[in-house]
């Protein structure tokens, strides 16, 4: 299709502004503000005696327009200034760039098995802050679960190249394959006595319909490359989540699934029964060794969902997956069925969601098609690119700022002061979501790891800087 | 039969506005390569800004047809500014720093954008759907048949009448654009190549600025009478009906103005019909359906030009 | 006209490719020797890659039969067959016009790619090779040195590690070569390995194609507009022009045939006695006498003005390519009708601004 020329690059004003430009400038942005603020945020619609009266708020809208222009002001000020002090900035070859990308690779290996120490640590660390240990592990669990999404996505988008955004129907597929198997048919299979055991069972189940299903969505959209390959497989996830809803018989429709049992310690269950978890080894049952447990369940999951990556990448698969991101054409010539390389792919990634989808529903007890929307798979795509595609270290630290976001407004509680009556600070959280996507792609494009470790080497290992690295075109 | 006919009716209106939306894809799409993910969000500000104004003017329909109408002109107007200021912004804030960039780049930023304009809404204005009592009343009958299971009647209401011949004033008006004017030119050279076409003197920026204030505009246009239409709207609505107007822009034939409208009245017969004579609850999926189905098996679109792999 | 070679290793018969409307080769017949290189020349849009894209299975012909025969006695209809397949099963394998490495992966990964169907057989299809088999890790290793061979081939051993992408021009088209031998082709597809190098590096290009040819016993098919590659290491040359064979034979039997000039030069039926007379004005145009110092084609005469207005022309294409896009191939679809006519009066005007330039 007709993509911009690659090269294109605009440059951007760099020229020092005279005073009457600026004010002009400042003008167009007071005019913008005032269009896209004024009537959406001044004037609100609100019920009233039978029909819409509005609620005028022109303090908001102006306060907020005189913001942005302070913002605009300040930002003009600060380029200038920016300017003077350093001129044009050198551009970055691609040999500097991979010359950079050799101390990212050194940084790597000596953060990752920080990471890890830390990782495996968390519960401990926890438990010296006794009012928040509860919190601290939950935040752990999401961001792990958010993690192993990341990784599993990246199989996909990052290795293969291949732009999924419909990913998060396997998470719903692992997940459902859960719920119904645990609360409808293993009672009726087995009897009650497997419930304890249920997700241990499940877990590769549920992998195994998710990979099926990966390959199912797979197939016909094999021949589509790029954004059109993403608004298929969002389509795709979106079919799925409307089939979820309105197949009330075999999925509970918006009421979702309930009831899910929780896992249990190898058939211990975490209660205060003579035979629970605590009973059997003496300790007092709390509430939090369940989260604990549940926290090395998907620190467990997590990083088999690495290794396997990581082994995967050095496999004569995993380096298809990558020549067919940088060239598929190339890929056909030299022998290797393209289709089936695809179809693996998405398998393996739908897999991994899979497992995560099934930790997920014995985390909450509870699921519903809410949780499976295009938003979710949004969030993690974004995780993916941030990261910087194909980096597992990246998407790591991506998902700890995204998870880090959603909870920052849970804490904003000085908000409320500035905020009207009644206005919880957690509505703007993917508010917030969405201008950070927008600012970091802005920030750094390629997302934060941009560097890509070769798989197999001669004498050095040499990072390859992410300019040369091919952006997939599927 | 006339259940039939009626449906015919209700689904052209509705693919009329698909249409209008998808022009805003299609062209942005022709121009730049990236699916302009807040499009549809866009759409949706057009109808928040229409019902905001409605109510601001008090426009309830009692005041005489010519009234009326002179009313919702201004009304719409006012959602054509305000949408192509939104446009405008996001183009210059998420996509014009990253144009020629990380090609995911682009997308991701506009997938933020399109969650920025919903929240943004859905903050500003409440999360619950904005119900007004119709303002266009009336209609004419265009046919009657009475059976032993009472009658029915096929109805051509008269928003329906409004907003086919608005749509028809407007691609007639942005198809001479488009064919006739400098600007419709320098828009098809930056399609062809963007970089030969400012070599050629074509200021690319302004030109890919005006595509994005055009099909705001439209977009506009569509969420007034998409909401007078239904009668109520949401900040969520923009989401579906993006994505619906996308089909319609791919079915039609990317960068063709004529294959978008006629996309959308495909589109908009597809999921009419199916909502008639099948299930309402799947109707958007029969609508995604098409939308692969479309994009697997003529992803060239019925007016589109086809394209031979590249070895 | 020579004969065909025995017991050939590729033949095309009748192939015909259509585009909708346009016939990018009519009625194709030609072969390959088992051990031979056989040149594909003509003059730009003359359907040279689109043969090979039928040959490789990237196209699937409209028309015709394409025969690869083994030395074992297995015979390949490649029309049918899919691209990878063509690669795996019936070993061909080509390199491309405009290089088409991996530039993100570095030099010896690239070469481990092209390995991939053997090694995904000895890594039992992922799971021996997840459980770190032990015939995973043989074969991996021969591999390794596999890709190590070809990298001292190609003096490229000290750039192993760094990825493909950065290597100049020249080492990129050599690589590119390397990674196809590394498939264990028994035909060797080379789309213009000589386009964009200097004159040492086509030299170098001429060893590696001929040493492949000796050590390896394998077939090259070769489309290239470097004269010096193409006449000083053909065994065969086939010359396309319109998507049609115009002549094939011995590369002097080719350098002497009217026909061909006639193609390069652009010259109608009733003008052939005023090619003398183009010749003189070309050359004139494009200062003959540096091309002729140089040396470097062992040709006549007769053939410098072949080669001069060949390369003239293809400027002259590479700049229209450049004005209008290329990206769709609508550009090229309006050529076929008005082909045949047109062209004869775009080569006079080319010819008079060949004039102009040269006397100004």
């Amino acid at each position: 299709m007709a993509g911009p020329a690659k090269d294109t690059k605009i440059t951007q004003e760099q020229v020092a502004l005279t005073p009457a430009e600026m004010a002009k400038d400042l003008l167009v942005t007071f005019l913008l503000a005032l269009a896209i603020l004024g009537p959406l945020v001044g004037l609100r619609t609100t019920s009233g005696s039978g029909t819409l009266i509005l609620e005028y708020r022109p303090l908001w809208a102006f306060g907020m327009v005189a913001a942005v222009v302070a913002v605009r002001l300040l930002s003009l000020l600060y380029g200038m200034g920016k300017m003077a002090a350093q001129g044009r900035a050198a551009p970055q070859t691609a040999a500097l760039a991979t010359a950079k990308a050799k101390t990212a690779i050194d940084w790597g290996k000596f953060l990752a098995p920080t990471l890890l120490v830390l990782a495996v640590a968390l519960p401990f660390i926890a438990m010296l802050f006794p009012q928040m240990e509860r919190r601290i592990v939950d935040l752990g669990i999401l961001v792990l679960t958010y993690v192993m999404l990341g990784w599993g996505l990246n199989v996909v988008v990052g290795l293969a190249g291949l732009l999924d955004l419909g990913y998060v129907a396997f998470y719903a597929v692992g997940a459902y394959s859960y719920g119904l198997l645990a609360t409808r048919y293993f009672p009726a299979w087995f009897g009650e006595g497997i419930l304890p055991w249920a997700f241990f069972v499940t877990l590769p189940i549920a992998g195994i319909l998710a990979a099926l299903w990966g390959m199912i969505l797979g197939f016909p959209v094999l021949r589509l490359r790029g954004d059109y390959l993403a608004i298929v497989t969002l389509a795709f996830g979106e079919i799925i989540r409307i089939v979820l809803i309105n197949w009330m018989d075999f999925t509970g429709g918006p009421n979702g699934v309930s009831g899910i049992p929780r896992p249990s310690f190898f058939g211990l269950p975490f209660d205060d029964s003579p035979g629970g978890f605590a009973a059997t080894f003496g300790l007092s049952p709390k509430p939090i060794q369940r989260i604990v447990f549940l926290y090395y369940v998907i620190l467990v999951l997590a990083l088999i969902t690495n290794y396997v990556t990581m082994k995967l990448r050095k496999l004569p698969i995993g380096r298809a997956w990558e020549a067919l991101r940088e060239d598929e054409i190339a890929c056909r010539s030299l022998g290797i069925n393209t289709t089936n390389t695809k179809l693996t792919a998405f398998a393996i990634g739908a897999m991994f969601a899979g497992f995560a989808g099934s930790f997920f529903a014995t985390r909450q007890g509870f699921i519903s098609p809410e949780s499976f929307n295009f938003l979710e798979s949004a969030t993690i795509l974004a995780i993916v690119v941030l990261g910087g595609l194909g980096s597992q270290i990246g998407v790591v630290a991506a998902a700890v700022v995204i998870v880090g976001f959603f909870e920052v407004f849970r804490e904003m509680n000085f908000l409320k002061a500035i905020l009207p009556e009644g206005f919880d600070p957690v509505q703007l959280r993917m508010l917030a979501v969405g201008l950070a996507m927008v600012l970091i792609m802005r920030w750094k494009p390629r997302g934060l790891v941009t560097s890509r470790d070769p798989t197999v080497y001669l004498k050095e290992k040499k990072a390859v800087s992410a300019d040369l690295v091919g952006e997939g075109h599927g | 039969m006339e259940y039939f006919l009626q449906q015919l009716i209700n689904g052209i209106t509705l693919g009329s506005i698909y249409g209008l939306i998808a022009i805003g894809y299609t062209m942005v799409y022709g121009i730049i390569g990236m699916i302009n993910f807040a499009h549809g969000d866009v759409f949706m500000v057009g109808g928040f800004v229409s019902v905001i104004a409605l109510i601001m003017f008090g426009i309830t329909g009692g005041g005489g047809v010519f009234i009326t109408l002179l009313a919702l002109i201004l009304v719409v107007l006012i959602a054509m500014i305000i949408a192509a200021a939104f446009n405008w912004t996001i183009e210059r804030l998420a996509y014009r720093p990253l144009r020629g960039s990380f090609r995911l780049a682009p997308l991701i930023s506009a997938i933020g954008m399109s969650i920025v304009l919903q929240e943004f809404v859905r903050v500003a204005q409440g999360g619950r759907p904005k119900p007004l009592q119709p303002i266009v009343t009336g209609g004419m009958e265009i046919m009657k048949r009475t059976s032993e299971n009472g009658e029915f009647v096929v109805r051509l209401s008269n928003m329906q009448i409004i907003i086919v011949i608005t749509t028809l004033i407007l691609m007639a008006i942005f198809t001479a654009i488009i064919t006739r004017t400098s600007l419709g030119r320098a828009q098809r050279a930056c399609e062809q190549d963007m970089k030969m076409a400012s070599l050629l003197g074509i200021d690319v920026d302004k030109t890919i600025s005006i595509t994005f204030i055009i099909g705001a505009a439209l977009a506009a246009v569509a969420g007034l009478m998409f909401f007078l239409y239904y009668g109520v709207t949401d900040f969520y609505v923009g989401f579906l009906a993006g994505i619906k107007a996308f089909t319609a822009a791919v079915l039609g034939g990317i960068g063709s103005l004529p294959g978008a409208m006629l996309g959308g009245i495909i589109i908009g017969l597809i999921e009419t019909f199916w909502s008639a004579y099948f299930t309402v609850e799947y109707k958007d999926v029969a609508a995604f359906a098409m939308l692969a189905a479309v994009l697997i098996f003529m992803p060239q679109g019925i007016l589109g030009r086809p394209e031979v792999e590249k070895v | 006209m020579s004969t065909f070679p025995l017991n050939p290793l590729l033949r095309v018969e009748h192939l015909t490719m259509r585009f909708g409307g346009l016939v990018a080769i009519n009625d194709l017949s030609f072969q390959a020797g088992r051990n031979d290189i056989t040149a594909l020349i003509g003059p730009n849009g003359a359907g040279k890659t689109t043969v090979f894209n039928c040959i490789t299975g990237f196209y699937k012909p409209t028309e015709g039969m394409i025969t690869l025969s083994h030395d074992d006695g297995g015979d390949f209809m490649l029309e049918r067959m899919d691209d990878f397949r063509i690669a795996r099963t019936a070993k061909v394998a080509r390199t491309f016009q405009n290089i088409r490495l991996f530039s993100g992966m570095t030099v010896l990964e690239n070469l481990m790619v092209a390995q991939h169907n053997t090694l995904m057989k000895a890594s039992g299809f992922t799971l021996g090779g997840i459980f770190n088999a032990p015939g995973y890790k043989a074969a991996h290793r021969d591999a390794v040195d596999k890709a190590r061979h070809w990298l001292e081939t190609i003096s490229l051993i000290d750039r192993a590690d760094d990825p493909a992408g950065e290597l100049p021009y020249g080492d990129q088209r050599r690589l590119e070569i390397a990674r196809a031998m590394c498939t264990n082709p028994r035909l060797l597809c080379l789309d213009e390995p000589a386009a964009g190098l200097n004159p040492r590096e086509s030299d170098l290009l001429n060893r590696l194609l001929l040493s492949i040819k000796n050590d390896h016993k394998i077939a090259i098919l070769l489309i290239e507009h470097d004269m010096s590659v193409v006449m000083g290491i053909s065994d065969h040359i086939v010359v396309l022009d319109y998507g049609q064979k115009i002549a094939q034979g011995t590369p002097d039997e080719v350098r002497n045939n009217h026909a061909v000039i006639r193609a390069y030069l652009g010259v109608e039926e009733s003008e052939e006695d005023t090619v003398a007379e183009v010749e003189a004005i070309v050359e004139e145009a494009v200062h003959q006498p540096i091309e002729r110092e140089q040396g470097a084609a062992p040709l006549g005469n007769e053939d410098l003005p072949v080669m001069t207005t060949g390369a003239v022309r293809s400027t002259a294409r590479t700049a229209a390519k450049t004005a209008t896009p290329a990206r769709k191939p609508a550009a090229r679809k309006t050529k076929p009708v008005a082909k045949k006519s047109a062209r004869p009066v775009a080569r006079k005007a080319a010819r008079k601004t060949a004039k102009k330039g040269g006397r100004t």
